[in-house]
């Protein structure tokens, strides 16, 4: 056990090496960001001298070996635009843009599961056919539509949710969190209900009925610890597409997360800024992917046993 | 199931259950997909013909008319008219044409990059495979919008860029399930057979590994058709997917979104049209799927 | 095995099952009638989609719904019909009274849940019991079906078990009330032949030790002579020959039979081409009147395309339907 998550762990670091340095030349790639910093009055040696300042004017091997090491050890160097370490401003935003995928996870799980599940169970039936309603429509609704749509009428006109922003608590998880998590439901409730028909199809569920094993335990401990499975990798991705590609969300509901950073990096040609949001984007959805591998390993005892 | 060594193709039908346990629904032909999809398509296509106002002509006078239902609506502008005076409907229509185009052609080329990663790797396995999926992994987990953004700042936005994001990431996604497949036939007896009587790797491959998983490939084409639309109109949504003055059902929802009190229409009739586009492909890709090839369920 | 001149343990009469097809209603299980007494075998031998599997499935009413269901008839476990009962009742029956050993062990096995589970569940279900008792329960289960280092086994994992112990825990499971009645479906088919023998011999004993009636189903004909005392031929859904093992083999009455038994080589005879049975499987979603194996019997009179022969004697406990054997 130990050896298959330490062979992971290697793994992902290869993986966010790589990134490394596929964002290093991103970010350059961005153009050059003096252009969008500088007054319009700088001369040429303004230029030159802003240059050598920040340290734009080394070679190209020197300025990424430096940005690893610094990396390796939490700093990101400094906001082109806002002047502050990089490292500061993400650890303002990281947090919120957990929190709210965190929260749309958390709702969009405890919506996906009972329906997933009573969807495989009564199969055929007008629960299960509204199930598949729903999760269809989750999956071709456009969110940032839905979005805009929830912020005029149930913040606008009905006043009930914040529009914008994380000031008010709780309250202003809801509307963006929903936004996020809508097509999670609908992904995870079809997962979950066809893993569960397929489980429920099986031999050793068939011999359980066999034995004798009331239903109810036939359903929730027999079937659905197996029927996870496929389930989990599919809540991993999910939730680091939720961390990433938050932008639009955050963007709409003016949450002030990681997406809004990248947004805003990627529009004043930040590159501090957008190696910095990349590369904790990959750490996490790096993490998360390690994480599952493991929770796989402690469910599925053949993955535990299995020689890699 | 037949071996024929020789060259011939011989195609794995999927299991056939004797009898089918129940009878399924829905065994009728997906009318409503066809339906919308043959629209859209075909409004796509013949835009130019249709006699509709032009997208791009502005007229401040004009401005913000509400459908043709409501108080001052004309039938001069059905679904009304957008801040610039602009009508919605021709720019429903003219923006079908981006948003088929850019759902299509990126996942025929996504698919078609995808598949022959996946072929190979599940062809030749061991090292070719290790490595050509850890860059599947890597690629799979790199954020779509973040590197649409970054080319559109870099570049500036285009069409080219939005398919070109996409797709430079989309195709692992076929990789893998192409790849998984592959490895299951090559289990099977006939490829065996068809290697003692002499075929090359080639052949193998383009006469007997691909045809296939032709089934696969046609329900996850058509199901991410839906999701590539999605992710293009989030894209011109943020200001980095198709340049105006094209139309594009994302800008035109961005451009509304200060207006959805006053003139809700809009940023609605634009979002209805993604709506209805990506439910056709979607619900198109699940009979499809339910008819081709059940074992792919989990997609 | 000498019968018992008591009740027969279960007595199945008219047993109907009915699966609905986009093709059609499939008649799966077409009133099949039989008895089995205690520490009596009975072999169910037929091809495919003779309805062997199904009968077994609808004697513990678990046939695969919503497409199949049992439309009629009576199985009587000791008396009382089972039928009739609500579900919650038939949960009771299930494992205890009526116990069932399925073909494929590589997949009968949970795979997240460890061997010690899954038998002491079905220990603590039937017998009540918890914690210390019942692990000494389950290991002397597997014990009784001769897996070694039982207590060691008790925490290990379907997937590191081969095929013939997998077969054996399910075998445990399956005797863990001890039932009444164990129905066996080619649990043997995936086995080697070497383990093949090892458990037919445990069956056999485990049988004798708790004086089970059973059911075997399979398609070998040599099984079916080493373990069964009677044995009933299915066909379309039907029984077409029913009777003691030893008289079916010397004296077959049904062409079928006939048939069936013709087409296993025998060794030291000389043959020029084996002998196969003419013609297609029948198309259980359009069966025609009369006999269903008129099609490709080589006796077939003109009465068996139209009319369905019902039972006749043929002996002593042995009956048939056909109306070759008809007085």
């Amino acid at each position: 056990m130990i050896r298959f998550v330490l062979l992971r762990l290697v793994q992902s670091l290869v993986a966010l090496a790589i990134l490394s340095v596929v964002v290093f030349i991103l970010a350059r790639a961005t153009g050059d960001p003096l252009h969008l910093i500088m007054p319009m009055s700088a001369t040429e040696e303004d230029y030159a001298n802003a240059r050598r300042y920040l340290g734009l004017d080394r070679p190209y091997l020197e300025q990424y070996f430096s940005f690893v090491g610094k990396a390796v050890r939490g700093d990101f160097g400094m906001s082109l635009r806002a002047r502050r370490p990089v490292l500061e401003l993400i650890q303002e935003r990281l947090p919120n843009s957990l929190k709210l995928a965190a929260f749309a996870m958390g709702v969009s799980l405890a919506m996906a599961f009972p329906l997933g599940i009573m969807a495989a169970v009564k199969k055929g039936t007008g629960v299960d056919r509204a199930a598949q309603v729903v999760a269809v429509l989750g999956q071709s609704l456009p969110t940032f539509w839905l979005a805009i749509v929830l912020v005029e009428f149930v913040a606008g006109r009905l006043q009930w949710l914040p529009a914008a922003g994380n000031e008010a608590g709780l309250a202003s998880y809801v509307l963006p969190g929903f936004t996020l998590g809508w097509f999670v439901v609908a992904g995870m409730m079809r997962l979950l209900r066809s893993s569960m028909l397929e489980v429920l199809d099986s031999d050793y569920v068939k011999l359980a009925r066999v034995k004798g094993v009331v239903e109810r335990r036939v359903v929730w401990l027999h079937a659905l610890k197996n029927a996870l499975i496929p389930v989990i990798t599919f809540a991993g991705i999910y939730f680091a597409i939720l961390v990433t590609t938050a932008i639009v969300v955050e963007t709409v509901f003016a949450w002030p997360g990681l997406g809004r950073l990248a947004y805003e990096g990627i529009s004043s040609r930040d590159f501090p800024v957008i190696q910095a949001v990349v590369l904790t984007t990959a750490a996490i959805v790096a993490l998360i992917s390690l994480c599952v591998d493991c929770l796989y390993a402690v469910i599925d005892p053949r993955i535990r046993h299995a020689r890699s | 199931m037949a071996a024929e060594p020789g060259g011939r193709t011989v195609l794995v039908l999927p299991d056939v259950a004797a009898p089918p346990a129940a009878a399924r629904r829905g065994r009728r032909w997906p009318a409503f997909s066809i339906g919308v999809i043959a629209g859209f398509v075909l409004l796509a296509v013949f835009a130019p013909l249709l006699g509709l106002p032009d997208p791009q002509s502005q007229s401040l006078r004009n401005r913000f008319k509400p459908p043709v239902w409501e108080e001052s609506g004309t039938w001069q502008h059905p679904l009304g008219t957008d801040r610039l005076g602009r009508d919605l409907l021709s720019r429903i229509v003219w923006g079908a044409r981006v948003s088929l185009a850019a759902g299509v052609v990126t996942v025929l080329v996504a698919s078609a990059f995808g598949a022959i990663v996946g072929l190979v790797a599940g062809y030749y396995r061991g090292r070719v495979d290790a490595t050509l999926m850890r860059v599947t992994d890597a690629t799979m987990s790199f954020p779509v919008i973040l590197l649409a953004l970054i080319l559109a700042v870099t570049v500036g936005p285009s069409f080219a860029n939005v398919v070109f994001a996409i797709a430079v990431i989309l195709w692992a996604r076929y990789a893998r399930v192409i790849r998984g497949q592959v490895l299951t036939l090559m289990e099977l007896d006939f490829i065996a057979q068809a290697r003692i009587a002499g075929a090359g790797a080639w052949r193998v491959i383009t006469r007997h590994l691909f045809p296939n998983t032709l089934n696969t490939l046609v329900v996850l084409v058509t199901l991410q058709i839906g999701y590539v639309i999605i992710v293009e109109a989030s894209l011109s949504f943020l200001g980095a997917g198709i340049p105006p003055p094209t139309p594009a059902w994302g800008s035109m929802i961005a451009e509304g979104r200060e207006f959805v009190t006053s003139a809700w229409w809009a940023s609605f009739f634009p979002g209805l049209a993604i709506l209805l586009v990506v439910l056709a492909f979607n619900l198109l890709g699940d009979w499809l799927r339910d008819t081709l090839d059940p074992k792919l369920r989990q997609l | 095995m000498p019968l018992s001149t008591e009740r027969p343990v279960v007595a199945v009469r008219d047993l109907r099952t009915h699966i609905v097809t986009r093709w059609g209603t499939i008649r799966a299980v077409d009133g099949v009638s039989f008895e089995v007494g205690e520490g009596e075998t009975l072999g169910l031998v037929g091809e495919s989609g003779s309805g062997k599997s199904m009968t077994c499935l609808s004697l513990i009413r678990l046939v695969p719904r919503p497409a199949a269901r049992i439309v009629g008839g009576e199985v009587r476990l000791d008396g009382d019909d089972l039928l009739v009962l609500r579900e919650e009742e038939m949960q009771q029956i299930r494992g205890r009274k009526v116990a069932m050993i399925l073909q494929d062990p590589m997949s009968s096995l949970n795979p997240v849940f460890s061997i010690g589970m899954q038998v002491r569940e079905a220990a603590a279900m039937y017998h009540h019991l918890r914690g210390r008792p019942l692990l000494e329960r389950a290991a002397s289960l597997l014990a009784a079906v001769r897996i070694p280092s039982p207590e060691a086994r008790l925490r290990a994992f379907p997937h590191q078990l081969s095929g013939g112990m997998r077969q054996r825990v399910v075998g445990a499971m399956a005797i863990a009330a001890p039932p009444r009645l164990l129905i066996a479906d080619e649990p043997t088919t995936s086995l080697d032949l070497t383990i093949q023998a090892q458990y037919l011999g445990l069956l056999k004993d485990l049988q004798r030790a708790h004086r089970l009636a059973m059911i075997f189903v399979t398609h070998n004909l040599g099984i079916v002579a080493r373990m069964c005392d009677r044995v009933a031929v299915m066909y379309a859904g039907r029984i077409v020959e029913m009777g003691p093992v030893r008289r079916i083999f010397r004296e077959p009455a049904h062409p079928y039979t006939r048939a069936l038994l013709a087409s296993i080589p025998r060794l030291g005879a000389r043959h020029d081409r084996l002998t196969a049975i003419e013609g297609q499987p029948p198309d259980l979603a359009n069966l025609a009147a009369g006999c269903a194996f008129a099609p490709r019997c080589p006796d077939a009179m003109d009465r068996c395309r139209v009319e369905a022969p019902p039972d006749h004697a043929v002996g002593e406990r042995h009956v048939t339907r056909c109306w070759l054997s008809a007085p």
